[in-house]
């Protein structure tokens, strides 16, 4: 059989494809480090618009977003990640029980909802429920979202452990608890550091349904840039994004990573 | 000698599928009792019982006269060597073989001398500080040993701990086993459907066939005086016969064979007079001038140390003698007629 490679236009197919997902962030990168205050023209190599995201005029503005939005990230991704651990030692030992199949589409249904459906169903949700929109419904809707992320990964790892290590745990006088924090957590460890560092940069990275739950004043990173963007698009701009991209990258390859050195260190 | 494990009626049941028909087994204390018979046959889930893993239906299972079925597995003073070993891949091999001992809240200089010691015994000292995917198959199997015998338990469990193990090397860690067994005075049960196994070390064995006990005994006895066809034809080779039993008279039958001879035989228990099937070894049967059943030879097949002749009666039915290869043996050449010879006692009556 012939290899994929040999289909007449496979060639042009794949760098057109490649072309329309990454020239823009080519571009994008390139042109932060553009001294010139024109975003077409070029005018050499410069930090300059790098050093205007910490000490330019809307400075303050980036730092308070940027907060807001790691540390929504790290909590959201906690909580996201240790409710996914409950929901995959339920959905994987938990046997058989009424509603399994159910469950697991729950769990997953966030993953193929359109996300702008989500945001107004949260908004209207909150407004239901007089819960005055800010850092704690943001928190609230990443952590709901950030589940299937999270529960992905460390679903996975699971259904690769078998259960005689904790039955020869329980077996030698441990407790369920006990058993649990021994032997079961720390080989599920890849998974869950994994489904972590994914919850975390999807909860980074989001902007529909942040910007309908955040209210007034309150701004992540990605709203911030927004709503710079709709004065005009400045290099500043392209600086601070291609800082983002530069994170997003290092986790999502520390996340594969940590998945691939589980799995050697597995049986 | 005092029972270490008193099973009870124990019913196991999976849906609507029966695992285990209402078992019952005494284990004596400080014996090497194995639990044999084909995949699906009930044994590991009757183990699994034992330890802990599946709770009974229906029963009781008492250790040294103590209730133990509805207990955690951790409140069991009985531990258990798995079938894959499952040994904790994060932790080198001691803390593995301390494991036990540190869940029983033994001090941390203690349980590591405890666990040097079992170590010791299973000549595996210099791989203390490895971690288990370092070791060997056979290696691995003998840390899962002392890791279940460190916390010193009243019964030991072994889930065919053998069957990921080669040949030589099985055959190596048989009498490794039996040595272990005999020295530290623990009572094991064993499961394996691998017969072999359990004749050369057991000194009883319970064997199980749908999620029954068919016949406990001792090797000599379950092979030698098996009660029915399914032990008669699970544990070795042997031919069996459709008989007519004429007269029973204690442990002893007179019967009918199929050419028309009549023999007296042992007989199990509960044979009547009618139709019943009599069980003889092939390598209790000889070739003769004359003999009780006539045959006629098929083909010989060269095993080594013996020589199998495959034959069939001349009423038909299919018939295998087994003989040693001896030099001196004229041997018969397929299609002869020839005449067997059933070794006095060799022919036993099956209840079914």
């Amino acid at each position: 059989m012939k290899g994929v490679r040999h289909y007449p236009g496979f060639l042009a197919m794949a760098v057109a494809c490649l072309a329309i997902l990454y020239v823009p962030l080519i571009v994008v990168m390139v042109y932060s480090f553009n001294d010139s205050t024109s975003i077409t023209t070029w005018g050499g190599f410069s930090w300059r618009w790098y050093a205007d995201v910490f000490t330019g005029p809307e400075a303050p503005r980036f730092k308070a977003a940027a907060w807001n939005s790691i540390t929504i990230a790290v909590l959201a991704a906690s909580a996201a990640t240790t409710i996914a651990v409950a929901a995959s030692l339920a959905m994987i030992r938990g046997g058989r029980f009424r509603g399994k199949s159910a469950t697991f589409a729950l769990i997953n249904l966030p993953l193929m909802v359109p996300e702008i459906v989500t945001a107004v169903a949260t908004l209207i949700f909150f407004s239901t429920i007089a819960l005055t929109t800010g850092y704690m419904t943001i928190l609230i809707a990443h952590v709901v979202f950030c589940i299937p992320f999270a529960y992905l990964p460390i679903a996975a790892r699971l259904q690769g452990i078998e259960d005689s290590y904790e039955q020869a745990a329980r077996d030698l006088y441990a407790t369920q608890w006990q058993a649990f924090r021994l032997v079961l957590l720390p080989l599920m460890l890849p998974g869950v550091v994994s489904g972590f560092l994914l919850a975390f940069i999807i909860s980074l990275d989001d902007f529909i349904i942040t910007n309908f739950v955040k209210g007034a004043g309150m701004e992540t990173l990605p709203t911030a840039i927004f709503g710079s963007v709709k004065q005009g698009i400045k290099p500043n701009i392209m600086a601070i994004s291609t800082m983002m991209l530069a994170v997003s990258i290092l986790f999502v390859t520390l996340s594969y990573y940590v998945n691939r050195i589980g799995q050697r260190t597995r049986s | 000698m005092s029972t270490a494990i008193e099973i009870r009626s124990a019913v196991k049941r999976y849906g609507t599928t029966t695992a285990l028909h209402s078992i019952s087994l005494e284990i004596a204390d400080n014996e090497f009792f194995t639990l044999l018979g084909p995949s699906g046959c009930g044994k590991t889930t009757l183990l699994r019982c034992i330890a802990g893993f599946e709770d009974l239906n229906e029963g009781e299972i008492r250790l040294f006269g103590r209730d133990i079925a509805r207990l955690d597995p951790n409140h069991r003073p009985v531990n258990t060597v798995f079938q894959q070993y499952a040994l904790f891949p994060h932790m080198t091999v001691l803390e593995n073989v301390a494991f036990g001992l540190k869940m029983k809240g033994m001090g941390l200089a203690d349980r590591t001398a405890r666990a040097g010691k079992m170590l010791e015994m299973v000549h595996l000292s210099a791989f203390a500080n490895r971690m288990p995917a370092q070791l060997s198959g056979g290696q691995q199997q003998r840390v899962a040993l002392a890791r279940a015998l460190a916390p010193e338990p009243k019964v030991l469990l072994l889930d065919e701990p053998l069957s990921a193990l080669d040949l030589k090397l099985r055959q190596a860690m048989r009498v490794e086993l039996k040595t272990l067994q005999e020295q530290s005075g623990i009572t094991f049960v064993f499961v394996t459907h691998d017969q072999e196994e359990a004749l050369t070390m057991s000194d009883r064995i319970a064997v199980m066939s749908q999620g029954r006990v068919q016949q406990v005994g001792s090797a000599r006895d379950i092979y030698e005086a098996p009660v029915n066809r399914f032990v008669a034809d699970f544990i070795g080779e042997t031919n069996l016969l459709e008989v007519t039993v004429d007269t029973v008279s204690g442990a002893v039958a007179k019967v009918t064979l199929p050419g028309g001879q009549k023999i007296t035989c042992p007989a199990a228990q509960g044979v009547m007079p009618g139709k019943h099937h009599l069980s003889i070894r092939p390598e209790r049967i000889s070739l003769a001038a004359e003999g009780e059943l006539e045959a006629v030879v098929e083909r010989i097949v060269y095993l080594g140390t013996d020589l199998q002749i495959l034959t069939h009666l001349t009423t038909g039915e299919a018939f295998h003698v087994r003989m040693q290869n001896l030099a001196r043996i004229a041997l018969p050449a397929p299609g002869d007629r020839v005449a067997l010879q059933i070794e006095e006692g060799a022919a036993r009556l099956l209840a079914d």
